[in-house]
């Protein structure tokens, strides 16, 4: 029913006289166990450090003597150290002593409940992230699904090592994740899911500190704990639809999974109840300067994420902002170039829900997913997702040339609408080009004249500028000539 | 050699300055801080010119037996001062001017961002980036 240990412990097996131990332990507990185990191993050698197995057993909130009879009746005391089989008894002597069976050999031998560990400090940080530590409850719902991309990589990696103990996960990958979703929910408050209030418990706070951070107060990012329940709910029923794509996201920590993409973009809605317009940098720094990250690491996010460098952040730009501060509270290091899931295109593209909601457009709606499409393939800007938002951004407030836009977005109305599908894109290629980069036409001025001559009815032209000298000549012969006739 | 800095507005003091090689170091801020005469020379001779492109380019501030020294200032009176071997005769003018304006454009990305705060060290990993791709362009 299970495959015993690997190698030389076996030995020691048999010699503390627990050889029979090991066929009684359960599937659950199992994989339980061994994942456990290889937490505390480092990789090269076949038995637990001493240390890690100490901190896990003191993470199960025993009193020390209890943990000590534990110690010494797996039979470590003896052997000296903590091989596989020593490691699983004490590990089921710790489920029998939180179930309140005595230390004994015989209270192995009963069905007993997975053992209970509290706030496992971690040292891999990426492997184990502890899921309390963010912004109160609704955090939970990134956080895990990120930990169960985490869980399913380690998990992965763990499966090369042919000395790992007893891997029956082997067989069956897509259920693994549901354990493993399921035991950082564990950690603290049983299994109950309503336990979401159990994360504001200090332990998790005070045991964990890689992370600059206060207490989890759920003021900091405005209480919502009935959206994050549904939402966690709803993430874990999920999961179970999810697990054929789970290979999908299983590498990708930067892959914004939808629950992640509501979360966001309700908190930008807090912000900005126009979903097609931006957040000002003020307004996004503070909002940002909640999660307590330290400057330079915000201003290293928004560096990533505001990639046309207005100040200002689009939906999509404020969702990869969002997504690389909760990951970077989760322990995960910045990246120097913003992944390729994070881009604005690619998250615009992944949802088109915002663009419906345009005010400015909506004689245009049919035209928008259209055009949207013919903007994925000409990705001559990088900006170009962000056109349709550009263009109201430009009429609410003046950016550089908005005069100019202005006059080609008003041009825009009269087009009749055969049209409007080409030159909403020309238009908007034009007047995002304007607004982005005003100062880099210098450097391509040809691409928007082309894109100005592929609509088939140009808006109708600026007004010519007046006629002035470049030159420092200080005559203005013009003027004088005009005057003069 | 090579040097580029970017000066502080009202104080002027270095808000970002890097150079290779890395040693003498101290001889080229020195360089930075005598060429910033010069270059406040060259504004107040200005008066009310055009507020042109080009007249943000200083040009050659001074030439040395070393090196050569060229100077940009922007409308905020942020300078930029760069310094270059003399016996580098491949870098023309034109070059030295495409490298300010991608200097001050990467300055203006750092100035949009909500966290920096005017008057901090430079400390963006953008802007350093593009200064290492101008050094590898120049050596």
């Amino acid at each position: 029913m299970e495959q015993g240990p690997a190698g030389g412990t076996a030995a020691a097996a048999t010699a503390t006289g627990l050889g029979g131990l090991l066929p009684l332990l359960s599937e659950s507990e199992q994989q339980r166990y061994s994942e456990l185990f290889l937490r505390c191993l480092p990789p090269p050698e076949a038995a637990a450090g001493g240390s890690s197995v100490g901190e896990l057993f003191r993470a199960s909130q025993l009193p020390p003597d209890t943990l000590l009879q534990i110690t010494e009746v797996c039979g470590a005391k003896r052997v000296g150290y903590f091989g596989p089989a020593q490691f699983y008894i004490a590990l089921k002597l710790i489920a029998a002593a939180q179930s309140g069976f005595p230390v004994r050999i015989e209270s192995i031998k009963n069905e007993l409940p997975l053992p209970r560990f509290m706030a496992l400090k971690n040292d891999s940080e990426v492997h184990y992230g502890t899921p309390a530590e963010l912004h109160g409850v609704k955090f939970q719902v990134p956080h895990t699904t990120l930990e169960k991309n985490s869980y399913k990589r380690t998990e992965e990696g763990d499966k090369q090592e042919p000395k790992s103990p007893s891997m029956s996960p082997i067989c069956s990958p897509p259920a693994s994740p549901s354990t493993y979703q399921r035991i950082p929910l564990s950690y603290g408050y049983g299994k109950s899911r309503s336990g979401l209030e159990h994360q504001h418990g200090a332990p998790y706070e005070v045991r964990h500190s890689t992370h600059q951070q206060d207490g989890p107060s759920s003021g900091n990012y405005g209480p919502k704990p009935a959206l994050a329940c549904s939402t966690l709910n709803r993430s874990l029923s999920a999961e179970r639809e999810q697990q054929d794509s789970s290979t999908h996201y299983s590498d990708d920590p930067w892959r914004i999974t939808e629950e992640q993409r509501d979360y966001y973009i309700n908190q930008f809605r807090s912000l900005q109840p126009d979903l097609n317009s931006f957040i000002s940098g003020s307004v996004a720094k503070n909002f940002f300067t909640k999660s307590k990250l330290p400057i330079p690491e915000l201003s290293h996010i928004w560096e990533l994420s505001d990639v046309d460098c207005d100040g200002a952040l689009t939906l999509p730009e404020f969702c990869a902002a969002f997504h690389l501060v909760v990951a970077r509270k989760n322990g995960y290091q910045l990246p120097e170039t913003l992944p390729e899931t994070l881009l604005p295109e690619y998250l615009q593209a992944a949802s088109l829900k915002p663009m419906h909601d345009c005010a400015l457009f909506d004689t245009y709606s049919e035209s928008l997913p259209g055009s949207q499409q013919t903007r994925d393939f000409s990705r001559t800007e990088k900006t170009s997702a962000e056109e349709v938002p550009d263009n109201s951004a430009l009429l609410q407030d003046g950016k550089k040339d908005d005069k100019q836009a202005l006059k080609v977005s008003t041009a825009l109305k009269t087009i009749p609408k055969e049209f409007q599908h080409l030159t909403v894109k020309t238009a908007a290629q034009e007047s995002n080009a304007l607004k982005a980069r005003p100062r880099s036409r210098s450097y391509s001025s040809t691409s928007i004249e082309d894109a100005m001559k592929k609509g088939e009815e140009p808006p109708t032209p600026p007004p010519r500028p007046q006629k002035s000298h470049s030159r420092a000549s200080s005559l203005d012969l013009n003027k004088i000539f005009q005057q003069n006739t | 050699l090579f040097l580029v800095s970017v000066i502080c507005p009202s104080q002027n003091y270095p808000l970002y300055i890097r150079s290779v090689p890395t040693e003498n170091e101290l001889k080229f801020h020195y360089t930075v801080h005598t060429s910033l005469d010069v270059v406040d020379e060259k504004i107040s001779a200005m008066g009310k010119a055009l507020v042109d492109q080009r007249e943000l380019y200083l040009g050659l501030l001074y030439p040395t037996e070393d090196y050569k020294v060229y100077g940009y200032v922007t409308n905020s009176k942020v300078k930029f001062v760069m310094v270059v071997d003399s016996s580098n005769t491949a870098l023309r003018d034109n070059e030295i001017r495409s490298m300010f304006r991608k200097l001050h454009n990467s300055y203006t990305d750092i100035m949009c961002n909500p966290f920096y705060n005017p008057g901090d060290r430079i400390h963006s990993r953008a802007f350093d980036n593009m200064v290492n791709s101008m050094m590898m362009q120049v050596c």
